[in-house]
């Protein structure tokens, strides 16, 4: 086998690889306190899906909320607007926003609030670039908890909007 | 020495699996002690039913009324083990030995074979004092229904003594869900007012929510996740058959609730842009949007005439109860103390409504009098309690409260004094609605 070949046979594992990890499930960030984003949101060069798996931000995917609230706090606009270009870069590409809540509260109501929240992610994409068409909201409202203790801690985990990618 | 040690553990650890099992078999069913005694309870003693030959009998008629009576508050049923007679017809009780136990009332009963399968049984209440007879009935049943024989009894009794008609013969509907993750299954589940009977309506690998009857009982509206986004559905009781009410692709199809006629659905629905109270024809299936504005508008429920709708909204700011007309029109907010007020529950006579009060951190079950100037008590501890359900005689409720990582189940009378805890081994209970009367 020529050093050719060779190459050409990683990039299409590659590329392989990629495509089988569109299905791969978005686990949510363990803790609302998020390590510093470092890489660039907005850059001259194009988002590949590859992307996703790589970028410092574009891996970030889960968004926190405080009580009651749906206005998204400022340590979360650069994953917005990195999530919005790779929209922009991407016209294919799709993404299911999921709004939950903290158990505090009636399970109609934080229906609401899960999907207030879903809303506001899906304003902040829309207005860095992001398209409407490219983005589906839906709320659990407090039916999936990440975390099941009593407590603020556990809330703040559970107060948030996850970002899932349903086509790349 | 050591074959046989080896022995002993190995029986040893049958033993403790077959002691597991028992525990699992008795628990599976809803059950728990009575919390609280209330002063003003009236003293009744339930006699053990006498039974005329015949296999033992699955059911213990009075135990079952003393528990449901206990339950109500309104009554102190004798221990068991304080009954030192056991008359069976009237002409047999020695109302002096009922007197010295300080006993209002007695009822007595006797249970005969009535041929074909079925039980013919019998039972007369008594006022001690006056040494009269109050009620003296007979019931024909299959012994597989002795328990709603005994809740029909304790039904009638109630109603004599109290003047109002008794629950204790009605359905309660809940949500349980059982597992972890992704392993969690969902189930609709219908028992009797004391929880036992539990039988499945639905079973989901998503979401189960919201339950409402429908009054004639034969029907459950509720919300499910199965299909990704929350869907509304109708589901006969009986046959199990079931229509899909409103499935919008976008946004939340939430919070059914049956008009007092059974012929319109209130919803929330938020394919508009944000939850808003409809009602559904459920004859034509045509909607009519009564809320417009950017709040939450949610959990909508009929007032027993049918003319208005409660609701929860955040038009104000925080959560809080509305009242609005059933045509639509403008809403007049209901409730101003507390900081969060929610998911109403309508007493059948409009003069309560119960609600979750959240202040802070605790969330408790408040009821507020309306004929007392909007004037609040709370019935539950809290700190997470939701999903009050008023009985259709209003004398007790159901709410959910959560303990450690599992939701579980309260009923409690409605002055809040004598509270059962209602618990499913394994898995966490939520979303109780209590049924309404049944017809026989």
């Amino acid at each position: 086998m020529n050093k050719t070949v060779r190459v050409a046979l990683v990039a299409l594992l590659c590329v392989g690889a990629a495509a089988c990890s569109k299905k791969q499930e978005v686990k949510p960030q363990p803790a609302p306190e998020q390590a510093p984003v470092t890489a660039p949101a907005t850059g001259p060069a194009k988002y590949t899906p590859a992307d996703l798996d790589t970028d410092a931000c574009l891996r970030q995917r889960v968004v926190y909320f405080d009580f009651d609230k749906d206005e998204i706090k400022p340590e979360f606009q650069q994953i917005m607007a990195c999530h919005a270009k790779y929209l922009q870069d991407r016209p294919m590409a799709q993404i299911r926003l999921e709004g939950n809540a903290d158990e505090r509260g009636t399970r109609e109501y934080n229906l609401g609030l899960g999907e207030r929240r879903g809303n506001a992610v899906s304003s902040a994409l829309q207005s860095n670039g992001g398209s409407a068409s490219q983005i589906n909201v839906i709320s659990y409202g407090k039916e999936k908890p990440v975390c099941r203790e009593h407590n603020e801690d556990c809330w703040s985990k559970n107060r948030r909007v996850e970002i899932v990618y349903t086509a790349k | 020495m050591k074959k046989t040690s080896r022995y002993l553990v190995l029986l040893l650890g049958i033993l403790g699996l077959l002691f597991a099992g028992l525990a699992s078999a008795q628990t599976s069913t809803l059950t728990g002690t009575v919390e609280g005694v209330t002063k003003s309870a009236t003293p009744i003693v339930v006699v053990p039913f006498a039974q005329a030959g015949g296999a033992p009998l699955p059911t213990d008629i009075a135990d079952v009324m003393r528990n449901d009576f206990n339950r109500s508050g309104k009554f102190r049923s004798l221990a068991k083990s304080e009954i030192v007679e056991t008359p069976s017809k009237g002409s047999d009780i020695n109302f002096a030995t009922w007197r010295l136990l300080k006993q209002d009332y007695i009822t007595v009963g006797r249970i005969s074979d009535a041929g074909g399968g079925m039980l013919r049984v019998e039972y007369e209440l008594w006022d001690v004092n006056r040494q009269q007879s109050l009620l003296a009935q007979a019931y024909t049943a299959p012994a597989g229904d002795l328990r709603g024989v005994a809740h029909q009894i304790a039904d009638a009794i109630y109603e004599k003594i109290t003047g109002v008609r008794g629950a204790f013969w009605t359905r309660i509907a809940y949500i349980t869900a059982v597992g972890l993750g992704n392993n969690t299954t969902y189930s609709l589940i219908v028992a009797d007012s004391d929880g036992y009977n539990p039988q499945v309506v639905a079973r989901s690998r998503e979401s189960l929510l919201s339950p409402s009857w429908s009054p004639d009982g034969r029907k459950i509206a509720y919300v499910s996740f199965e299909s990704g986004n929350s869907a509304i559905y109708v589901q006969d009781i009986t046959t199990g058959s079931r229509q899909l009410i409103s499935a919008r692709a976008k946004g939340i199809n939430g919070a059914p609730s049956f008009s007092p006629d059974g012929s319109r659905l209130a919803l929330a629905l938020s394919y508009q842009g944000n939850p808003e109270i409809y009602v559904m024809d459920l004859g034509s299936r045509s909607e009519t949007r009564l809320t417009n504005n950017l709040a939450i508008d949610t959990e909508p429920r009929w007032t027993a005439d049918g003319q208005s709708i409660i609701f929860t909204s955040d038009r104000g700011g925080k959560p809080q109860l509305y009242q609005m007309s059933a045509g639509g029109g403008g809403a007049e907010r209901i409730t101003f103390q507390g900081q969060f007020n929610a998911n109403a529950s309508i007493s059948y006579d409009g003069k309560q409504i119960a609600m979750v009060q959240g202040n802070g951190n605790v969330y408790r079950i408040a009821i507020m009098d309306r004929s007392l100037g909007g004037q609040v008590r709370f019935i539950s501890p809290g700190p997470i309690d939701e999903t009050p359900s008023f009985a259709p005689n209003a004398s007790m409720l159901l709410y959910a409260a959560s303990e450690g990582r599992r939701g579980v189940l309260y009923a409690v009378s409605a002055d809040g004094l004598v509270r059962q805890r209602l618990v499913l081994a394994d898995g966490d209970v939520r979303e109780p609605a209590w049924g309404p009367y049944r017809q026989r």
